[in-house]
């Protein structure tokens, strides 16, 4: 299987401070990885060096084997590299149906029209329906964004991604800010991911990630100290010494 | 992809769309219905009724930029200016006296205006965007007064004689020819801009609005959505200066003012911003107060207009429509 999301020997230092150092990763169609790290170990700097906010000092990204390292973050976005954000950044004022529909007619190059109604476009509807059934938010379809809860807000973050058929999906602590009582929606939500995609989630909450992760990449200082499974993750001294810390004693001694 | 089970009755909310179609069918006939009763009312100021239509689609045309892309513009007036001044120089330097064919150039001009400014104003963000608009206009204005082989200069362009629309309907002396064609106008540019609002291109405006990074993140170019609104904008406004043109036949720098813009963006705030409506109602309201207030009292006018302002400002943040439209809602009794 050919890789489909290559970053090789990436580095970036903010003046004399290195925040990503030879950082290389490589990912398959349908791979689960999570990207941990504490406070500080340039998990921010390194999506904004993938996504095309932050150009690198030296170093490659490569979508689908192309390198887009030159290209914005725009022209990834249409290549197939999607994120969806820590914070949700939705359109308040629009519905999930809205948000949904603007999504699908861009990835199908047709916002730029200036007549017609999406709610005539058929295929967009199928679409739209299809992603509001799979997520569970069918029912508040026409509500505006902010009047639903947070926690459905971010499956409709989630749905957005999906809506626009990444082929690799950078997930910014998809579970950050949501009440435990919801957390299990974006779990099912993550396990009913396609499963040709590449999923590469940065994550804090650990029992997330054992649960979703079937490897784990470890940051710290701007360097990779660690590329593996879960199961082994735990184990390794020097990950224990820079992030786990005492959960990492917990878990080995239960 | 597994389903995932909702707690609440999966009831599609479909019957509760509203029927968008419908609200504009009336939204057209209550337009049509208070143009026909100005032209009843006021018979012998139609005059100031077309000025107020061709202010109309400038405060329109700063509706799409303002209202439905969040971009700040106080120079605005270079579009309509231009719009003004293309028509005016078809007319008097190339002979293009058809009227349609001069709304026409009129559009052109603006559009191209619309480009021109665009690609300056959509550099900067809020206070830097603000500036470089004031500028743009500035700049309109005095390339219009050194230009004055074309433009008449300060003297304004004047000798524009249009001829009869369709070669039947001849401008007459009491504005009737021009009122009409002026309605006519502003309610094509209403069903279009409408409909423009109301498409994935508009959407994807009113995305930019409301969180430009989303919109970068879906994959969309915000500087080229938001330059194509512009040059459409322009040609809406181009539009107003060419009615504004053709109706009183003279062109004067003051159609390329930083004041018009000013005032133009007063009236869109007073009316409500992104609904289109308000800024006709704005601008309506606005116009003829001022002629109202100016005519009772000649010297004090000015301010009772700067206090109303202030007044809606603090009291309807929303304008006039959107605060209307809430009272509406309340009276239901489904006020959110």
């Amino acid at each position: 299987m050919s890789p489909v999301f290559q970053v090789q020997n990436l580095n970036k230092a903010f003046g004399g401070l290195a925040v990503t150092q030879d950082v290389s990763i490589t990912m398959n169609p349908g791979d689960r990885v999570a990207l941990i790290g504490p406070n500080g170990a340039g998990k921010t700097t390194f999506v904004n060096l993938v996504t095309g906010h932050l150009d690198p000092d030296s170093g490659k990204v490569l979508l689908g084997g192309n390198d887009v390292t030159s290209l914005g973050p725009t022209p990834r976005v249409r290549q197939g590299l999607v994120r969806s954000f820590q914070v949700t950044r939705l359109f308040p004022d629009m519905t999930p149906e809205e948000h949904l529909a603007l999504a699908v007619m861009q990835r199908t190059g047709r916002t730029g029209a200036i007549f017609g109604h999406y709610q005539a476009k058929a295929d967009v509807m199928a679409e739209v329906a299809e992603l509001l059934r799979t997520l569970g938010l069918d029912h508040i379809a026409t509500r505006k964004v902010a009047e639903i809860a947070y926690g459905q807000q971010r499956l409709l973050e989630i749905a957005l991604a999906l809506a626009l058929k990444p082929k690799v999906l950078l997930l910014d602590e998809p579970a950050a800010g949501v009440p435990q009582s919801d957390t299990p929606r974006i779990e099912a939500a993550l396990a009913g991911l396609p499963s040709d995609l590449a999923v590469l989630m940065i994550e804090h909450d650990m029992d997330l990630v054992f649960r979703f992760a079937r490897r784990v990449i470890v940051l710290a200082a701007g360097a990779i100290i660690f590329d593996g499974s879960p199961q082994d993750v735990t184990r390794d001294a020097r990950v224990r010494e820079a992030y786990l810390g005492s959960y990492a004693n917990d878990r080995s001694a239960a | 992809m597994a389903a995932i089970e909702t707690t609440s009755a999966a009831k599609p909310e479909a019957a509760a769309r509203p029927n968008w179609l419908k609200r504009d069918l009336l939204g057209l006939a209550v337009i049509l219905a208070v143009a026909a009763i100005g032209y009843f009312l006021f018979p012998n100021n139609l005059a100031l009724l077309t000025r107020i239509l061709g202010v109309a689609l400038l405060v329109l045309s700063i509706d799409l930029v303002t209202g439905f892309c969040g971009v700040a513009t106080l120079g605005h007036a270079a579009l309509f200016g231009a719009g003004a001044y293309a028509s005016g120089i078809a007319a008097v330097h190339f002979g293009i006296t058809d009227p349609l064919l001069m709304v026409v150039v009129g559009a052109i001009g603006g559009a191209v205006a619309g480009i021109v400014s665009g690609a300056v104003i959509l550099r900067g963000h809020g206070l830097a965007q603000l500036v470089l608009s004031i500028a743009v206009v500035h700049l309109f204005h005095e390339a219009a007064n050194k230009a004055s082989v074309y433009t008449g200069g300060s003297d304004g362009l004047s000798g524009i004689s249009p001829d009869p629309i369709f070669g039947i309907f001849a401008f007459d002396l009491w504005g009737r020819t021009a009122y009409g064609f002026a309605v006519a106008l502003v309610v094509i540019a209403f069903i279009v801009l409408r409909l423009i609002t109301r498409s994935p291109f508009g959407m994807l405006c009113r995305g930019i609005k409301e969180d430009p990074i989303r919109i970068r993140a879906m994959g969309a170019s915000v500087q080229g959505t938001l330059l194509k609104m512009y040059v459409i904008s322009g040609a809406v406004a181009g539009t107003g200066g060419a009615l504004n043109a053709i109706s009183t036949q003279v062109v004067g720098l003051d159609s390329l003012s930083f004041t018009l813009s000013a005032e133009a963006l007063v009236m869109l705030v007073l009316g409500g911003t992104g609904s289109l409506y308000g800024a006709l109602i704005g601008t309506v309201s606005f116009m003829w107060f001022e002629d109202f207030v100016s005519a009772a009292n000649p010297f004090h006018w000015l301010t009772i207009v700067g206090a109303l302002l202030i007044a809606v400002v603090l009291f309807a943040p929303r304008g006039l429509y959107g605060t209307a439209l809430t009272l509406a809602d309340r009276f239901r009794g489904n006020g959110k």
